[in-house]
């Protein structure tokens, strides 16, 4: 069988990426464009829809059509293209800072809705971008550049609040595991109808890493590997055991009616 | 004289913005409700659907005009509503929608500020929020309604405006414009002057989302077409990909303001009455404009010669109007619901005569007899 490598998406002439050596977003980014050519999309009938961040750098590389927009609010502006142009598949590219804590509104909304989008988060526990602060996913106790006596709240588990929200999809991946990650991220683009999220556990060797002295990043991505515990698995386990854990694998996998698909019965409705 | 083929109905001034909205082709609504705007949204969920258009209710106005923006650059007219609270979450993304050049139409119908103020009331508060809210340099266009019939009229004209200069456009009414009801004349369809943005004809490969000509507003390629269109609202090149150079951001924003202020003449609307002998102006806009008429009558059955300048359009500022209009009168008299937000920038154009404000902040309408006092 003949992999796909996702290169009809990449645009090669902007590359090397800006992102710090050994940042897993390329890794991210790499797991998306070969899903992309794996699940079939065209650049021509695709929207990539990035925020602000190191994450929201990801469209610069991209041969599709793009929205590079304002800080949290990927997820509302690709509800009104998706909405007002519904055989466009969109996808939209958010970071823990972007997705999960200022655009959280509009994320759990979305989810609600099942707005017929697929949703990327890379998850790095902070904001690269401004230099590490703490974010709504940097766990308690964690040293970040506006936590330097240690963090002292409680973190999002990102997966989980979607799922509660209603999301159609939602799985959980990590950077240490590229093949699963891929994998999860073509599911989650194959399906077009509902709310599809993909929460990317990533590594910032740069900030979150140096400040928590978690080594250099192949050190990270070995952590991240053997922390790592399939959800098939993990519900078979305690809550003391998978403390630290990672979960992995699909938390969601049903169909539901996508926003567009109820809105055409409206427009139905109406017209009668 | 032919008569215009239509219809005569008796309806609400936010009811009017909304057909004016419909008619003028909008296809997508996306809002948060507030008073005293509500109306327009319950308008667009209820017929929208019927014409093949998407009512979304947000979560919040910042998620209301990122949609908006979305909804545009996917080849649709899109538009919001809201006052002035909702308004402040949005101005960020205004600044969005200038920066990546998404024609869509913000409808705010003004309340007593600040904060909650005094919701259900009227005010024109927002005269200078509209204008500068966001940040940065750029430039607006804002329409201000001040009759039922100018709400429908005025918001085809905003939409139209919104296309023909690819940004976003202001309709600037207020709780007592948007609630009261007056006959208008709607026409028929046909009868309607509607423009659609200029789109992209060259090759898929020759395409470059920001590539302008003269009138320096670039030719538009919607999602889904061959030509790959790249919105990017940081530092960009005319390709849409980033460039931070010194060099090119100060041609992007200068142009994005010319291609508005170049046009002033062709987007800058108003009426005037009584003008030709007066020696004291009224210059007001919507409601205060509605007051000022009233004024003027009144004064004038006293045998004072008093004229009105009502500015239909607001941004950008019709300065070459004020110094035209102010040139044979002895007196300007600027009546708002604000402390003093319009007569900022009237005097900023007028130095030789006295320019006095009437203002008024408790959420009741000036009385013509409150401003014929200043005449």
């Amino acid at each position: 069988m003949i992999k796909k490598t996702g290169e009809i998406f990449l645009k090669k002439e902007l590359l090397p990426h800006f992102w710090c050596i050994g940042c897993g977003n390329g890794i991210v980014l790499g797991c998306i464009i070969r899903a992309m050519e794996e699940s079939g999309l065209s650049k021509e009938n695709t929207v990539v829809v990035t925020g602000i961040g190191c994450w929201g750098k990801a469209d610069d590389y991209l041969t599709t059509h793009t929205f590079h927009g304002t800080h949290g609010r990927a997820l509302a502006i690709a509800t009104g293209i998706k909405f007002a142009n519904p055989s466009l598949d969109v996808i939209a590219l958010v970071g823990d800072g972007d997705g999960a804590t200022i655009g959280g509104n509009h994320l759990i909304h979305a989810a609600r809705r099942n707005t017929d989008i697929a949703v990327i988060m890379s998850n790095n526990n902070n904001y690269g971008m401004t230099g590490g602060q703490y974010s709504g996913t940097t766990p308690f106790g964690m040293i970040t550049s506006t936590s330097r006596y240690g963090h002292m709240e409680d973190e999002f588990d990102i997966s989980e609040l979607v799922k509660t929200s209603g999301a159609g999809y939602v799985a959980k991946g990590t950077v240490a595991n590229p093949v699963q990650l891929q994998r999860l991220i073509e599911k989650a683009l194959q399906k077009k109808n509902g709310f599809r999220f993909v929460e990317a556990i990533n590594i910032c060797p740069t900030h979150y890493g140096r400040n928590n002295k978690l080594g250099n990043a192949p050190q990270m991505i070995e952590e991240l590997r053997k922390n790592s515990i399939n959800l098939k698995i993990a519900n078979n386990m305690k809550e003391e055991e998978l403390k630290g854990k990672i979960v992995v694998g699909e938390y969601v996998n049903k169909e539901v009616d996508g926003f567009v698909k109820r809105y055409k019965e409206i427009q139905r409705k109406a017209s009668a | 004289m032919e008569r215009a083929k239509g219809k005569k109905l008796f309806m609400e001034g936010n009811i009017a913005v909304g057909e004016g909205a419909i008619a003028a082709g909008a296809n997508f609504y996306a809002g948060y409700p507030i008073t005293p705007s509500s109306e327009i949204a319950q308008h667009a969920s209820i017929n929208l659907p019927k014409v093949g258009g998407v009512y979304v209710q947000m979560e919040d106005e910042i998620g209301s005009i990122a949609a908006i923006i979305g909804a545009s650059m996917a080849g649709i007219k899109a538009y919001t509503a809201t006052s002035g609270p909702g308004l402040s979450l949005m101005n960020e993304s205004i600044g969005l929608a200038c920066m990546v050049e998404a024609p869509c139409v913000i409808i705010d119908v003004q309340r007593v500020g600040p904060s909650t103020g005094l919701a259900t009331k009227p005010a024109q508060g927002d005269f200078l929020q509209i204008r500068w809210g966001t940040h940065g340099d750029h430039a607006i266009i804002a329409l201000a309604p001040a009759s039922v019939q100018e709400c429908f009229d005025l918001t085809i004209k905003a939409f139209n405006f919104a296309e023909r200069y690819r940004t976003p456009v202001f309709v600037l009414t207020d709780g007592m414009i948007g609630k009261m009801q007056e006959t208008i004349f709607i026409p028929e369809n046909e009868e309607i002057e509607i423009e659609n943005r200029k789109l992209a004809t060259c090759n898929p490969e020759d395409f470059k989302s920001y590539e302008f000509g003269e009138d320096l507003v670039p030719a538009f390629a919607s999602y889904g077409d061959a030509r790959i269109s790249r919105a990017n609202g940081s530092g960009h090149g005319l390709d849409g990909y980033p460039d931070n150079s010194p060099e090119n951001y100060s041609i992007l924003v200068q142009r994005l303001v010319n291609k508005i202020e170049n046009h002033k003449e062709e987007i800058c609307l108003y009426k005037t009455y009584y003008c030709e002998d007066a020696e004291i102006l009224i210059i007001a806009y919507g409601c205060s404009a509605r007051s000022g008429m009233a004024a003027a009558e009144l004064a004038r059955s006293e045998g004072k010669k008093v004229g009105v300048l009502q500015l239909q359009t607001l941004w950008p500022f019709p300065d070459y109007l004020i110094e035209k209009y102010s040139e044979k009168v002895k007196k300007i008299v600027v009546p708002e619901l604000s402390l003093g937000q319009l007569i900022l920038e009237i005097k900023k154009y007028v130095k030789h005569i006295p320019v006095v404000g009437v203002n008024k902040v408790n959420g009741l309408p000036l009385t013509p007899q409150e401003i014929i006092r200043e005449i």
